[in-house]
């Protein structure tokens, strides 16, 4: 037994998370104490704000966070080493600081539907009943949602950077938590949105006793939680390796459900088609960033000396991910549903990109890392997710949005903006060159193939084909199909949503026809330190 | 100490098997309880053959995390109650294909 040492606090390091922690606290006393007609413009300014003071603190500490102790990276380990502040998680606070950002926009949008926010009125109350009709009337609406929303985003940040298993695992709650509450408040599918809550915290909570199984027995191979004593037990072989075997296959069920991979990928049509349009769109965004990172962050600082016992594992998962995410998503007719399978695919192009794992000194000059690779894919894949999911939110019709694939057709003409706007996100998701997708495509295949997975490539570059088809026949659907009845309409919404989705075709395409700020600013990032 | 983690690893599968086989989300819910303790019994053990505190102190710490959860769970469950009538996993069945 060792002495108990009073801990440092890295207060400067660890500002950013400590700010969006501290708002989200500020949020619930908020909700208490400031009368209701105000809550709605308080929380949105105290969010937009702290996210805002949080962005400006990761820029601080990138720039001034200095060499680690071994002097192969620049970064920190706060909280006497739980968690590790270097350039990945650093690069992927800024990123989900942003989505955040874009994501409140969204949430405070009021404009779409008469006045009121997509968030039900009083969610306790059964959908239907009298007192409900009273609520709608009174124009009242959830301002939990924010807190809940700062919470999320505080997990987001955890997770990435968590460096022992225990910080990991309350990373990860602490992520999915708000989230599961946040899909069942829809205002309109009330019956939708609640059973896209329970399927998602019943399979959420069934992964995480996986997932939490799987660290018992970790510990129990290495006798430590922190990452780097983990990986000094891999490299001795110190164990039974039966434990952590099972123990990696057992973590690897909650990371990848999380991600959404095949086989684990159920829940994510069903959340993302009941979740209220600005949840789905900053969940699908924010989640699969969050959990790439610290997937990385456990795979190659915790588990790089035993490559060979999970590589072939997540190979059969890539491929699965890839095919069945394109093939379901052809069969598909509503549009979330759609972006759902879609977005199943791609966690199989980033598994592609960490497939391509190798040490940086085994690279010739100027070829990208995976790590760098899976870095600039989930920025632009984030970016673009979120802005197609918020214009889904714009075609609506008597009864709320018109997701179903049928009532889009003839949108080209009913809305030529939004219909190219929507029809640029889905040229991004096929991988188009001038967009960030094909950058993105292009880094994460490049890495792989450098690390010799070239079968793995192979197989990605005909699930990209498989995919742009179900992209195309979209666009076709939305230019060349004749309207059924009065054809959909798009309700224009306020500068909120505007802006959140300029904000993800900006991104989309100068990511797309400049990319190299962003690799660069990914390749500064760094390898994870130990 | 082994026969500890045999213990875990049942309390582990009756836990995953009730999740698996049972309809109603409160006996489902209380089943995913079950794999969480099954998972703190395995970390208290390895913490004793280890000699180390990290194993108790993931306990507490799961014990906080399993209570949150619970609130949550047990909210969202009651809400589909309200509105259905029933809590059985089966019947929320709208949203397929």
């Amino acid at each position: 037994m060792t002495d108990f040492v009073k801990p440092t606090v890295e207060y400067f390091e660890l500002y950013p998370l400590l700010v969006v922690f501290g708002i989200a606290v500020l949020g619930v006393v908020v909700e208490a104490f400031v009368p209701r007609a105000s809550r709605y413009l308080v929380q949105v300014l105290l969010s937009l704000g702290g996210l805002g003071a949080a962005l400006l603190g990761v820029v601080l500490v990138a720039r001034e966070v200095g060499t680690h102790a071994d002097g192969a990276a620049r970064g920190v380990l706060a909280m006497t080493g739980t968690l590790a502040i270097d350039g990945p998680t650093l690069f992927i606070w800024g990123l989900v600081i942003v989505l955040a950002i874009a994501g409140t926009l969204l949430f405070a949008e009021r404009h779409l539907d008469g006045g009121v926010s997509a968030f039900a009125g009083q969610a306790a109350l059964p959908p239907g009943a009298e007192a409900e009709r009273r609520q709608l009337i009174g124009n009242r609406e959830h301002t939990e949602i924010y807190p809940l929303m700062m919470f999320a985003v505080f997990g987001m940040m955890i997770f990435p950077a968590a460096n022992d298993l225990l910080t990991l695992f309350v990373g990860l709650e602490v992520l999915s938590l708000p989230l599961y509450l946040l899909s069942g408040l829809a205002r309109r599918r009330r019956l939708l949105s609640q059973e896209a809550a329970l399927k998602y915290f019943m399979l959420g909570a069934f992964s995480s006793g996986f997932f939490l199984y799987g660290i018992a027995l970790v510990y129990g191979y290495a006798g430590s939680m922190q990452y780097a004593q983990i990986n000094e037990a891999v490299r001795n072989d110190a164990g039974s390796s039966a434990l952590l075997l099972i123990g990696i296959g057992l973590m690897a069920v909650g990371l990848l459900f999380k991600v959404g991979a095949v086989p684990f990928h159920n829940w994510t049509p069903d959340v993302y088609q009941g979740a209220p349009t600005p949840v789905t769109a900053f969940m699908s965004a924010g989640t699969k960033v969050a959990a790439f990172a610290a997937l990385l962050r456990l795979f190659y600082v915790a588990f790089g000396a035993d490559r060979s016992s999970w590589t072939p594992m997540l190979w059969i998962i890539a491929v699965l991910s890839m095919f069945l995410g394109a093939v379901l998503a052809i069969t598909q007719t509503d549009i979330k549903r759609l972006l759902a399978y879609s977005s199943v695919a791609h966690t199989g192009f980033i598994l592609v990109g960490v497939l391509g794992m190798q040490s940086a000194s085994d690279l010739a000059v100027g070829e990208i890392t995976s790590l760098q690779a899976v870095l600039f894919y989930l920025a632009t894949y984030g970016f673009t997710v979120l802005g197609a999911f918020a214009v889904v939110g714009l075609v609506r019709d008597a009864s709320g949005e018109a997701t179903h694939l049928s009532r889009w057709a003839g949108l080209g003409k009913e809305s030529p903006l939004v219909a190219g706007i929507f029809a640029f996100f889905l040229l991004a998701m096929a991988g188009i060159p001038l967009t960030s997708g094909f950058i993105g495509k292009l880094a994460v295949f490049s890495a792989a193939l450098s690390a010799g997975a070239w079968p793995l490539v192979v197989l990605a570059v005909l699930a990209s084909m498989v995919a742009a088809f179900l992209y195309i026949r979209v666009i076709k659907v939305m230019y060349f199909d004749e309207p059924v009845g009065d054809g959909p309409t798009v309700t224009y919404p306020s500068v909120l949503t505007a802006t959140a989705i300029a904000l993800g075709a900006a991104a989309t395409l100068v990511l797309g026809v400049v990319p190299g700020p962003l690799l660069d600013l990914a390749a500064l990032a760094g390898e994870f330190i130990r | 100490m082994t026969q500890y983690i045999v213990l875990s690893a049942i309390l582990f599968t009756i836990g995953c098997v009730g999740v698996l086989t049972r309809r109603n989300a409160i006996v489902v819910f209380m089943c995913v309880e079950l794999m969480l303790n099954a998972s703190n019994l395995a970390l208290v053990t390895f913490a004793r053959q280890h000699g180390n505190l990290d194993g108790q102190v993931a306990a507490f710490f799961v014990r906080v995390v399993a209570a949150a959860e619970v609130v949550i769970g047990l909210a969202i469950i009651m809400t589909i109650f309200r509105t259905r009538r029933s809590a059985s996993v089966d019947d929320a069945s709208l949203l397929k294909y």
